[in-house]
C-alpha cells in the first residue's frame, strides 16, 4: 500500500506518582474514550488493536487477557506486543500497510506504583545465569554505561546535569507532567550517589498513566480529521541482550532504528527534523541517544546542549514535554507519551510548549535496563 | 497486499526438561528452519519471537533475553504475546511484516522452557486469573478447563468416553512424530484414558497435555523472494485472530465464539466459502482432549455439538478418506505442549503435510489447503492460519 | 531430518548431575482496586453483592465495572443483587494450585448471581451443605449439577475484610428458598 499511515486521535490521562483512585481498567478507559472522541470514531469502527505490556510490570501472567475491555476491543483482532511503544506502533503501521486493516488503535500504560519491589523486577530481567547471581541492584548497568560513555565521548557530568535541569524545567509547561520543577546543576551533582557516576537526580522517577492513539490509512484519515499527523518513517532494532558484548558508548540500537526510519522518510540529514522526544530514562541517555541519532556528532552533544541547541527556543528542541525526567518514567509507554507530544506539536495544539513552525518531529525510545533495544519514528504534518 | 510464503521449518525435540537453555532451544529450531530454506541469518530482514508467560523461563522481558537465540542481534525484533495462541500468532505477526511490504524475509521463532519454574510450572498459571476476584480463592489452572469442559459436555450431552477418543487418537498419532516427548504418545484405550487419575473432574490425567520444553521456527518470505524457489512453495492464504472479553465468568463457555470470529477472518482472506469442503487437513489446538472438539466446532468444520459424533465415526482420523484429518501430528496430547512452540509445531505439521514431507504421519487423502489454530488467555483468544499450495 | 534437544530426568536435577542456578523473585504487587471493585468490596464487607447497570444495553453486570465493555459506555447504577444463584458450570478438583494432590476434593464453580442479567457469573467455591468438606467425587455429584441453586455462606461480620473471601463458599439449597 502506497498511502501513508496517520495518527488521527490521541487520548491520555494525567501522569502521577500514584493513582490509587482508579484501577488499570478505569485509567485506560479514560484515555480510550478521549482518543475515540478526538478521532471522531467509535470502537466498532476499528479493525485491529495492539496493546503494550509486560507480565512482570503488571503482576499478571498473560496480561494480554485483560487488554480488550477498556479499549472497546472485545471480540476483535487484538494482540499484545511486549516491546517499547515505537515497535508496537510499527506493528500497527505494518498491519494497515497490508491493505487489509484501515483503522488501528494502540494502547500503552503504566501502573508502576503497584510494583512493591521495582528493583527486584528489574533484576529479574537480567541474565539468570551470568549476571543476576552477582546480586547487584540492576541499576549498576546504567552506572557502568554512564561511566564509559562520559570517558569516551568527553561529555561531562555538568552536561548530564544540564539535561535534568532542562527537562524538569520544560515539564513546568506540561500540565500532565508528574515531576516538573526548577532545580540547579548543583542539586543534581550533589544528589545521593546511586551507582556512580549515576546519582539520584540523574534517574527519572516512575509514574502512572495511560495513553491510547488511533491510526488510519491516509485516505481515511483525511476524511475523518482536519489535522492528521503522518508517520513518514519507522525503525526498530535489537542490539544484543548480552551485556558483555554490548557497546557501552554508542546506542547501536538507536543508530540502526534511525537508519531504517530516516531511509523510509527520505531524510538525508538528521538536522532536517524540527524537534524530538528522545528517551531520557537516565540523564546521560539523552546525550547518548542524540549522538546515536546523528543530531550531534560523537562527543558533541554536551557542548551543543550547553550552547542551547536543544532548549525550547533552540535549533532542535529536545524533550519539550519534559521527557521521562520531567513527566515520569512509564516503562514501555514512555515513547507513547513522546508520540502524543509530537502529535500535539505538529497539530499546533501544544499550548505553552508550542514550537514554532513544527513540521517534522522525531520520537526515539529505549526499553530501559537491561536492554539494548529501541525504536525511532518520524512524524510530520506535511500533506 | 504482498503474498507470503513459508520457506523452511525447524523443530527441536520436545522433552519434560531439556538440558538446553531457552536461547539454545531457540537457536536449534531457528538454524534448522534456515537450513531447510537454504538461507543464512544475514538473509533475514526481521525476527519475530513468540513465547508464553515470562514466568516459565524465570526472566522478565523474556523476549529480550531470547532474542539472540532467535537470531535477532542487530535486527528489527518484535515479540508478540497472546498467551497460548502465540504459537500460531507468531506466523501472523511474521505475515504482516512481509505483507506490508516492509520486509522481504522474516524468521519466526517460538520457544518455551517451562521446566525452569519450580516446584511445578502449573503454579505460574495461578497468576493468569484476576488478582482481585479470583486468585484469593486458591485457583489452579485446571479449574478453568474443567469448568469449560463440564459446560461443553453438559450443553451437548457428550459422554466422557467420546471425549477420551481424542486422547486415544492423538496419542496414537504422536507415536509417529520424531520430536514427541518421552512417555507422551502411546496406544491407549478409552478405559485407560477415562480411568486415569482424576485431576479436576471431569478432566483426568491422560486428557491433559504435559509440561514441556521445546522450540520451533519458520522462515517466511515475500513472493518476490520466494519466486527463486520454484513452484513448490507453500503460501499463507489467510490469517485471523480474535480476543474475547476478560470477563470469562460472564460468557457461556460451551462455544468458543472467538475461534469462530478468527476463523471467519481467515476464511474471508483466503476466499473460502465452504470450509468443510475447502479445508483438507486441520491442526486445532488440543491442550485438553475436549478442546480439539470445542475448537473444531468454532472453526466451523462441524456444527455445534456435532464434532464428537463425527469423531466416533472416524471423520477426524488421520487415514480418513472422506473426512478431515485432525491433529495428524499427534497434537499437544501426543507430542507435548511447550505452549508457544506447540502452536507453531502445528503450523509446521500443516506445512509438512502440504509438502508431502510428513513421513509416517502423512494423511491419506489429498491435501491442498490446511488450517492450524491455537487458543490462549482465559478461554479468550483464537488465532488461525490457513496454508495452501 | 534430525531433531536436536537433550532430555533430562528429574533425578539429574535432584542429584546435581547438571549445573543449574536458583532464584526466588520478589514479585509483590499492590494493585489499585479502583472505583468499581472498591465499592463491590465495601458491599461484601457489609454482606451484600452489588452489580452495575449499563444504561444502553441494560445489562446488570457482576463483577461490576464502571464501563460496559460491549457498548463502550459508562455504567450508571449500582444494583443490589441477591446472594443466591445457579450453577452455570462446576468442577471437582483434586489438585492444589501448585499441582500437589488433595485428599479431599474442592468444587470450583461459576455461579450466576440472582438479580444480575442472565449469564452473569462469578467464580467461587461450593461446599457440602452440612459437612463443608466433600468426601469424594461421587458425593459431589449427588448434590451438584449444572443448574443447581446455591446460596452464599458469609464470614462473621467482624471477620469480613472487603475481599472476595468474605463469602466463605456457596452451598446447594432446595428450590423455593
Amino acid at each position: 500500500m502506497k498511502e501513508r499511515v496517520a495518527i488521527i486521535g490521541i487520548g491520555y490521562t494525567q501522569l502521577k506518582p500514584i493513582s490509587p483512585e482508579v484501577s488499570f481498567r478505569e485509567m485506560i478507559y479514560e484515555a480510550a474514550v478521549k482518543a475515540y472522541n478526538d478521532a471522531g470514531i467509535e470502537p466498532k469502527d476499528v479493525d485491529t488493536f495492539v496493546a503494550i505490556s509486560e507480565d512482570y510490570y503488571e503482576g499478571t501472567a498473560i496480561f494480554d487477557e485483560y487488554v480488550p475491555d477498556q479499549i472497546g476491543a472485545v471480540l476483535k483482532p487484538v494482540h499484545t506486543i511486549t516491546q517499547d511503544a515505537i515497535t508496537a506502533l510499527a506493528a500497527c503501521v505494518m498491519q494497515i500497510k497490508t491493505g487489509i486493516f484501515k483503522i488501528a488503535v494502540l494502547e500503552g500504560h503504566s501502573k508502576a506504583s503497584n510494583i512493591v519491589y521495582p528493583s527486584h523486577i528489574d533484576a529479574f530481567a537480567l541474565d539468570p545465569i551470568l549476571v543476576r547471581p552477582l546480586g547487584f541492584n540492576p541499576i549498576f548497568l546504567a552506572g557502568l554505561e554512564m561511566q564509559r560513555f562520559l570517558i569516551e565521548t568527553g561529555n561531562t557530568e555538568y552536561h548530564t546535569s544540564l539535561v535534568v535541569l532542562k527537562n524538569k524545567r520544560n515539564a513546568l509547561k506540561n500540565p500532565i507532567a508528574a515531576y516538573p520543577g526548577e532545580i540547579s546543576i548543583d542539586d543534581v551533582l550533589s544528589s545521593n550517589p546511586v551507582s556512580l557516576p549515576l546519582k539520584e537526580l540523574d534517574i527519572s522517577k516512575k509514574a502512572d498513566g495511560a495513553f491510547v492513539i488511533v491510526l488510519a490509512k491516509e485516505s481515511i484519515a483525511k476524511k475523518l480529521v482536519d489535522k492528521p499527523v503522518y508517520i513518514e518513517g519507522i525503525g526498530w532494532l535489537q542490539e544484543t541482550p548480552n551485556i558483555e558484548r554490548r557497546d557501552f558508548v554508542n546506542a547501536i540500537y538507536l543508530q540502526g532504528a534511525a537508519n531504517m526510519a530516516y531511509r523510509e522518510a527520505g531524510i538525508k540529514n538528521p538536522l532536517e527534523i524540527d524537534f524530538a522526544e528522545i528517551d531520557d530514562t537516565f540523564s546521560y541517555k539523552e546525550l547518548q541517544h542524540i549522538e546515536a541519532l546523528g543530531i550531534a556528532r560523537f562527543g558533541e552533544s554536551g557542548i551543543m546542549l550547553e550552547e542551547g541547541y536543544f532548549d525550547f527556543d533552540g535549533a532542535i528542541p529536545i524533550n519539550v514535554s519534559g521527557g521521562s525526567l520531567g513527566c515520569g518514567n512509564l516503562h514501555d509507554a514512555n515513547s507513547l507519551r513522546g508520540i502524543v507530544e509530537a502529535v500535539l506539536q505538529l497539530r499546533n495544539e501544544a499550548g505553552e510548549r508550542q514550537i514554532e513552525n513544527a513540521e517534522i518531529g522525531l520520537v526515539a525510545s529505549w526499553r530501559g535496563i537491561p536492554t539494548a533495544s529501541g525504536g525511532v519514528v518520524i512524524l510530520s504534518n506535511r500533506e | 497486499m504482498q503474498k507470503v510464503a513459508v520457506l523452511g521449518a525447524g523443530l527441536t525435540k520436545f522433552s519434560r526438561r531439556a538440558k538446553e537453555t531457552g536461547k539454545e532451544l531457540a537457536f536449534y529450531a531457528a538454524k534448522m528452519a534456515l537450513e531447510e530454506a537454504g538461507l543464512e541469518i544475514d538473509d533475514i530482514d526481521a525476527v519475530v519471537c513468540v513465547s508464553a508467560p515470562d514466568a516459565f523461563d524465570g526472566v522478565h522481558m523474556k523476549g529480550e533475553y531470547l532474542s539472540d537465540g532467535c537470531g535477532a542481534s542487530k535486527k528489527p525484533f518484535m515479540r508478540s504475546y497472546v498467551g497460548g495462541g502465540s504459537g500460531v500468532f507468531g506466523i501472523i505477526n511474521g505475515w504482516y511484516h512481509i505483507a506490508s511490504g516492509h520486509f522481504n524475509t522474516c524468521l519466526v521463532v517460538a520457544e518455551e522452557k517451562m521446566s525452569s519454574s519450580m516446584p511445578h510450572p502449573q503454579g505460574i498459571f495461578n497468576a493468569i486469573y484476576d488478582q482481585f476476584l479470583e486468585r484469593p480463592l486458591g485457583v489452579n489452572l485446571l479449574w478453568i478447563f474443567s469448568l469449560e469442559m463440564q459446560r461443553y459436555m453438559s450443553v451437548h450431552k457428550i459422554p466422557l468416553e467420546t471425549i477420551a477418543l481424542v486422547a486415544v487418537k492423538n496419542k496414537k498419532n504422536g507415536l509417529d512424530h520424531p520430536c514427541a516427548q518421552e512417555g507422551i504418545p502411546g496406544n491407549y484405550t478409552v478405559e485407560e484414558i477415562v480411568n486415569s487419575e482424576i485431576m479436576c473432574w471431569p478432566v483426568t490425567r491422560l486428557m491433559v497435555s504435559p509440561v514441556t520444553d521445546g522450540a520451533a521456527a519458520i522462515v517466511l518470505a515475500s513472493y518476490d523472494f520466494a519466486k527463486k524457489f520454484g513452484k513448490d512453495v507453500i503460501w499463507i492464504e489467510g490469517v485471523g485472530w480474535c480476543l474475547d472479553t476478560s470477563y470469562w465468568t460472564n460468557r457461556d463457555l460451551y462455544y468458543p465464539r472467538y475461534v469462530e470470529y478468527a476463523a471467519r477472518m481467515a476464511y474471508e482472506m483466503a476466499g473460502i466459502k465452504d470450509p468443510k469442503k475447502e479445508i483438507h487437513v486441520v491442526e486445532p489446538y488440543d491442550p485438553f482432549a475436549y478442546k480439539e472438539l470445542h475448537h473444531l466446532e468454532g472453526l466451523l468444520l462441524a456444527e455445534k455439538g456435532e464434532a464428537p459424533k463425527l469423531l466416533e465415526k472416524g471423520f477426524w482420523d488421520r487415514d480418513t478418506e472422506n473426512g478431515i484429518p485432525s491433529s495428524p501430528s499427534g497434537g499437544l496430547l501426543g507430542v507435548g505442549n511447550p505452549i508457544a512452540a506447540a502452536g507453531l509445531m502445528k503450523v509446521i505439521e500443516i506445512y509438512w503435510q502440504l509438502k508431502g514431507k510428513a513421513g509416517k504421519r502423512q494423511v491419506k487423502r489429498e491435501v491442498k489447503r490446511g488450517l492450524a489454530q491455537a487458543w490462549g488467555d482465559l478461554m479468550q483468544v483464537g488465532t488461525v492460519v490457513i496454508l495452501g499450495k | 531430518m534430525e531433531f536436536k534437544g537433550t532430555p533430562l530426568k528429574d533425578r539429574d536435577i535432584k542429584e546435581k548431575k547438571v549445573f543449574y542456578v536458583d532464584w526466588h523473585v520478589k514479585a509483590h504487587y499492590a494493585w489499585d482496586c479502583g472505583i468499581a471493585l472498591s465499592y463491590f468490596f465495601e458491599g461484601l464487607k457489609n454482606g451484600k453483592i452489588y452489580g452495575r447497570r449499563c444504561p444502553k444495553c441494560k445489562r446488570v453486570m457482576v463483577p461490576p465495572r464502571m464501563f460496559c465493555e460491549l457498548c463502550f459506555h459508562p455504567t450508571d447504577k449500582w444494583i443490589l443483587l441477591k446472594d443466591t444463584g445457579r450453577v452455570n458450570t462446576f468442577s471437582v478438583s483434586y489438585l492444589n494450585w501448585d499441582a500437589s494432590r488433595r485428599e479431599k476434593p474442592q468444587v470450583p464453580a461459576v455461579i450466576e448471581i440472582d438479580g444480575a442479567s442472565e449469564g452473569m457469573g462469578i467464580l467461587h467455591l461450593i461446599a457440602h451443605p452440612e459437612k463443608i468438606e466433600w468426601e469424594n467425587l461421587e458425593e459431589v455429584l449427588k448434590y451438584i449439577k449444572v443448574g443447581t441453586k446455591v446460596k452464599a455462606v458469609w464470614k462473621d461480620e467482624k471477620e469480613r475484610e472487603g475481599k472476595i473471601t468474605d463469602i466463605k463458599y456457596f452451598i446447594p439449597i432446595k428450590e423455593g428458598k
